[in-house]
């Protein structure tokens, strides 16, 4: 076997901590996305899914679901669907850091002089750039469909940020799940069990005017109806959140960033805390 | 610091619940060695590796690798470690050779060093053909070599290894031996937990036996087996005779009690050689009335020593291995 081969100019340990977390998180993030390239069909949760989620509601149910105020559905239904869309990769953040767990792979990278946050932040980044062609592919099943952007190109760019900083926090509470669950099965189902009344309990398909009226606040309150009123309203789409008097509802961009950085405030480093104690 | 022990442990102890996984274990690892811990079931083999690589925090007691403390130097520890654990931890989805840069540069190479280590790995492990291709089409025995391998990347000075070749054919088994063996000829300090006696005899200069959590006994191989009376009387009695009183004639010659088994027509005991042990025992045999249809001597081997220490033999723990490891993992 060959002799000691590695020189100090063979290593980056003289390199500044911060310098060392991001060339990690390159590393990882590079992994992440090398999947993708093996295995595009990993992408179908951002590209399929949401075509047919838009396509079932606006030409299944569409017809049924009436906008207080009046307007075209399929101009109403993008906002929404754009939450969705982004996050709806949340359990699938869960599955990847649960398998990471399940293979080794996470211990191996707890055994190397590598930075403690890289490994969770470098999968937030890759979740992110794939929020990123969900977004994309909404916008443009709904373009298809006659959703237009009504209210100037600079809000349009507000709302998509706002729609990737909610589904950047979604990422960080998947890590989470993620970090708790012990198989990529239970973080699946967990993972729809809190996804689907979270998307469906909210304005995001239907107007919470007809939902009965215990239930309206618990949806006025999700941050999906506050995601999907600010997107609207940014968009210059038909917004009958507006006519509710609930504070989320008449703040809904507002609403979106405390939501978003309340997330990330409390499952970043609660994820963290997760990668570090986990099994010690 | 060249005087340092490679690994030494004091009263490491670590609970999991109810469960005393470590309860005391002591170990000094000297350089340049390789030491093999062998124990049963749920012994606390693996958790003791776990411990060192700065994977688990221990419960109390101390640990040191190559001087580093393991819970308050963790970052230097992990400078110098290795780590290859019961299961390729890999990337399934990249190719081997993408795995090893990737490993490589989170072990704190530059990406030029990392992809030319990987290089010089793969050809080592006889990987090159197979360095384009994903991790999931690998066979186990190529995984094994391209987790060491990964393991290997950053140059550790020393190396834990969790069951290398469990689960490994004959032949995928002897290349890792080889490997091993090439390793510590470079200096390389190696700490090996094996549910194979044999692997652990051939392999180490050290065995500590741990049962319980704890170190029950160690020494060189030579020396664990010596312990054990050196030698072993092996006597079939003919059909029909009488194995008490074939044991009573034996009880002079024996340095410790008589196992008999299957039917009692087999006699298995340790003695202490000398010549003409063997006419001698037939004659006493044959003065007791007891007929004799084999009779030999053999030195003791390792699994005397477990199954003598521990009250178990090793294959019977090797099967429920996996069911505890699991329930570890849970636990954790």
């Amino acid at each position: 076997m060959t002799a000691v081969t590695l020189s100090p100019a063979d290593l980056t340990t003289e390199r500044s901590p911060f310098l060392q977390f991001v060339g990690d998180v390159w590393v990882l993030t590079k992994r992440s996305l090398a999947r993708i390239r093996r295995e595009p069909e990993t992408l179908s949760n951002v590209t399929i899914q949401p075509v047919m989620f838009i396509l079932m509601f606006a030409y299944v149910f569409g017809g049924a679901i009436g906008i207080p105020g009046g307007g075209n559905y399929h101009a109403y239904l993008v906002g929404g669907m754009l939450g969705m869309s982004l996050a709806q990769t949340a359990p699938g953040t869960a599955v990847a850091v649960v398998s990471d767990m399940e293979t080794g792979l996470i211990d191996r990278f707890r055994s190397l002089p590598m930075s403690r946050a890289a490994v969770l932040t470098a999968r937030t980044i890759a979740d992110l750039l794939t929020q990123g062609i969900g977004a994309a592919v909404t916008a443009l099943v709904g373009l298809a469909i006659g959703w237009r952007i009504d209210n100037g190109v600079g809000h349009a760019v507000e709302a998509f940020a706002l729609a990737l900083l909610f589904g950047y926090a979604f990422t960080w509470a998947g890590v989470c799940l993620g970090m708790v669950l012990r198989s990529a099965e239970a973080a699946q189902q967990t993972g729809f069990i809190i996804f689907l009344p979270l998307t469906f309990i909210s304005s995001a398909f239907v107007p919470t005017q007809g939902m009965p009226g215990w239930l309206q606040p618990v949806a006025e309150w999700n941050p999906m109806s506050s995601l999907a009123a600010a997107c609207r309203e940014l968009f210059g789409n038909p917004n009958p959140a507006a006519a509710v008097h609930a504070w989320p509802a008449q703040h809904p961009e507002l609403a979106v960033v405390c939501w978003s950085v309340g997330m990330l405030v409390v499952f970043a480093p609660l994820a963290v805390h997760l990668y570090r104690t986990k099994a010690r | 610091m060249s005087d340092t022990a490679a690994i030494e442990a004091e009263g490491l102890v670590k609970h999991y619940g109810e469960t005393k996984a470590l309860n005391g274990l002591d170990l000094t690892v000297a350089r340049g060695t390789v030491y093999g811990l062998l124990g049963p079931n749920g012994a606390g083999k693996t958790t003791a590796v776990r411990v060192l690589a700065t994977l688990l925090r221990p419960d109390g007691g101390r640990a040191r690798v190559l001087g580093h403390d393991v819970t308050s130097q963790a970052t230097a520890v992990r400078r110098v470690i290795g780590l290859t654990g019961q299961y390729a931890a890999l990337d399934e989805y990249l190719t081997g050779r993408s795995n090893l840069v990737m490993i490589g540069e989170l072990s704190r190479l530059t990406a030029k060093a990392a992809r030319r280590r990987a290089d010089e790995l793969l050809e080592q492990f006889d990987l090159t053909d197979a360095a384009g291709r994903a991790v999931k089409t690998y066979s186990g025995g190529m995984r094994r070599r391209l987790d060491l391998a990964a393991s290997l990347i950053g140059h550790p000075a020393v190396l834990f290894l969790d069951e290398p070749t469990t689960g490994l054919d004959p032949s995928a088994r002897a290349l890792m031996w080889d490997i091993v063996r090439q390793l510590v000829a470079d200096g390389t300090t190696l700490l090996l937990t094996t549910q194979y006696l044999d692997e652990a005899d051939q392999l180490a200069d050290r065995i500590a036996v741990i049962d319980g959590g704890k170190v029950i006994a160690e020494g060189t191989p030579t020396e664990l087996k010596a312990s054990m009376g050196g030698q072993r009387l092996l006597i079939t009695l003919a059909e029909g005779s009488d194995a008490s009183a074939a044991a009573a004639a034996l009880r002079p010659f024996t340095t410790a009690s008589i196992i008999p088994n299957e039917g009692d027509r087999l006699i298995e005991a340790p003695v202490t050689a000398t010549d003409g042990l063997a006419t001698e025992v037939v004659r006493a045999l044959d003065e007791a009335g007891v007929k004799v249809n084999d009779i030999a001597v053999r030195s003791a081997s390792l699994d005397d020593v477990f199954l003598t220490i521990t009250g178990h033999k090793a294959e019977e723990d090797a099967a429920e291995n996996a069911a505890e490891k699991e329930k570890q993992e849970v636990q954790a």
